[in-house]
């Protein structure tokens, strides 16, 4: 008798995955996905990566010139910066500006502008929104200083030399000849970091956003349904994160159409998505072969790229 | 009155300035002194060249007549203007501002040691980038030009190859349309062809030889003794951030004088 019991309790205890998808109910999970709070969690989600991102690209970029300034000071300020958004977390940092934000007595602009209520949707938290998008933006403004860096340092001086030598000054040989061919090296890392963003975004739930995991907490405690929320909270996030590495693949396509070294073009997108770096693809074969005159020694890349 | 002629002065100067007129310049780096006080002159339609052993600072005041680098010492004039620097009342120099120096470059081309093409432009829009960019010139203008300059170094039909996909001597020829799109007065060299395979710099050797029957001012630092006997007008020694020898290729190349440059010409010839 006894043992009979033991045997029971140790055979539900000996198979949890069981015991889980008893208690688990993927209809609910499934269900969701388009629920309204959902729905709106999944705008914003959006809307946060989009413009964080955006604007953590354009502060990585005023980084770089301020980095390279001859003014020592905005040196150091560009340092100090860097060194602040890349040394404390994230979460600090969203924490940080949801709770300071009223002490700068700023206006918030997107109180006034809820589109979301005249869309039909819930209305939100603008000032807990604002507060993430301004953490998240400086935050990955410094990480986009690094990547900035890199891509235009990766670029031979000789390029800017050249455009000086033409009469170009520093704006424009930067402009046309420098940041263009940088952009073939950035933009990797950078589908990188928005891959990254549209799910870093979710700490902003802790601050009352309703975004796509505050969404979808909000509605699983509610109903005691947690586990079939976050399932469909992930779901979300693997399609936002599939589809852009569709979209990666497709602009990293584009800026490589040059061809210019094709020792720098990536491997398939389901590599990348995987985050295999990979091999480079092969040279291509002499694709519109009519271009080259036989006998031609293949391309030396002194001239361009060192 | 006085200010009329004063003015006067100044264009009479200008109209008969020598194209270049280096006035004892002197540059250090981290000081190490790499010019020390070299004074020249270049006529206009003349070709000169530069020839030492590395090190000697040929390279460095070749990129010092465009301001490429700054001068520690000295002035240096390019059609009769100050290169780089204004010149204060009290007689002190400070860096000119952004666009003059810019503007003065576009009047001086450049053909580098490691062609420094645009790699993310064909061949034919690598031409075209500075007139629209600096002169705005109109697009069809400067497509029209560009391929006529490719005809005239020969690679019309590379116009529209990448770079990379070009030889050392494609690339070079490209280079030197490129800074012949600017229309300019003066043509700087900087060892156009020691970054070429032997077989490649005769095609980058013609091209230039054929300017200069043009009547382009050239300024060639080179490695190339016979282009400098047959081409230069005059032919510069340098050794140690000093003008030790000039005059004529014959006189240089053939009969030098001074012990550096018999010692300098032993090895290379």
């Amino acid at each position: 008798m006894n043992i009979n019991r033991l045997v029971i309790q140790r055979g539900a205890a000996m198979n949890p995955i069981a015991s889980f998808l008893k208690y688990f109910n993927w209809h609910i999970a499934v269900n969701s996905l388009f629920a309204r709070l959902i729905l709106q969690g999944v705008i914003i989600t959006i809307s946060l990566a989009v413009v964080s991102q955006l604007a953590g690209t354009l502060i990585g970029l005023a980084l770089y010139f301020l980095r390279r300034s001859r003014f020592v000071p905005f040196r150091w300020l560009a340092e100090a910066y860097i060194w602040f958004f890349r040394g404390t977390p994230l979460l600090v940092q969203i924490l940080f500006a949801y709770n300071a934000l009223p002490y700068l007595g700023l206006s918030n602009p997107l109180r006034n502008l809820d589109i979301f209520t005249q869309l039909g949707f819930v209305s939100i938290y603008t000032d807990a929104m604002l507060a993430g998008l301004v953490a998240l933006s400086l935050n990955e403004g410094a990480y986009m200083a690094e990547i900035v860096r890199a891509g235009i340092d990766s670029i031979d001086i000789g390029q800017m030399e050249a455009a000086k030598s033409l009469g170009m000054t520093y704006a424009q040989g930067m402009r046309r000849i420098v940041l263009p061919q940088a952009m073939r090296v950035i933009i990797p890392p950078l589908g990188n970091e928005f891959n990254n963003m549209l799910k870093t975004t979710s700490l902003v739930y802790v601050i009352g956003v309703y975004d796509l995991l505050g969404a979808a907490k909000a509605i699983g405690d509610f109903s005691f349904r947690t586990l079939e929320l976050l399932v469909t909270a992930s779901i979300w996030y693997l399609a936002m994160t599939t589809v852009w590495g569709f979209v990666q693949a497709y602009i990293e396509r584009k800026f490589n159409a040059a061809n210019i070294d094709p020792a720098l073009r990536e491997g398939s997108w389901w590599r990348r998505m995987l985050g295999i770096r990979g091999r480079p693809a092969p040279a291509p074969a002499l694709a519109g072969g009519a271009l080259f005159a036989p006998g031609v020694e293949p391309p030396s890349i002194q001239g361009d790229r060192r | 009155m006085a200010v009329y002629s004063q003015a006067s002065q100044a264009q009479v100067y200008k109209a008969t300035a020598p194209m270049v007129d280096a006035q004892n310049v002197e540059k250090t780096f981290h000081r190490n002194p790499v010019l020390r006080g070299v004074s020249m002159q270049v006529r206009k339609g003349e070709v000169v060249a530069i020839i030492g052993p590395s090190g000697s600072g040929k390279t460095t005041f070749l990129r010092c007549l465009n301001h490429l680098e700054k001068i520690n010492g000295g002035r240096i004039y390019i059609d009769g203007e100050l290169m780089g620097y204004r010149e204060q009342p009290d007689g002190r120099l400070v860096e000119d501002s952004e666009s003059n120096i810019a503007r003065m470059r576009a009047q001086i081309g450049m053909v580098f040691q490691r062609f420094n093409l645009f790699a993310h432009l064909t061949a034919l829009q690598n031409v075209m980038e500075a007139p629209i960019q600096v002169k705005h010139m109109p697009r069809q203008m400067a497509e029209e030009q560009a391929r006529e300059l490719l005809r005239k170094v020969g690679l019309e039909y590379k116009a529209d190859a990448y770079p990379s996909r070009l030889s050392g001597g494609q690339q070079q020829r490209v280079a030197i349309a490129r800074a012949l799109a600017m229309d300019p007065k003066l043509m700087l060299f900087d060892e156009a062809t020691s970054a070429l395979d032997p077989e490649l710099v005769g095609e980058v050797l013609k091209v230039m030889r054929q300017l200069a029957e043009e009547g382009m001012t050239m300024v060639v630092v080179t490695h190339e003794m016979g282009f400098a006997r047959e081409v230069a007008d005059r032919v510069i020694f340098m050794d140690g951030g000093y003008i030790v020898e000039q005059g004529s290729p014959d006189q240089v190349i053939n009969h030098p004088t001074q012990e550096r440059t018999q010692n300098f010409l032993r090895k290379v010839l």
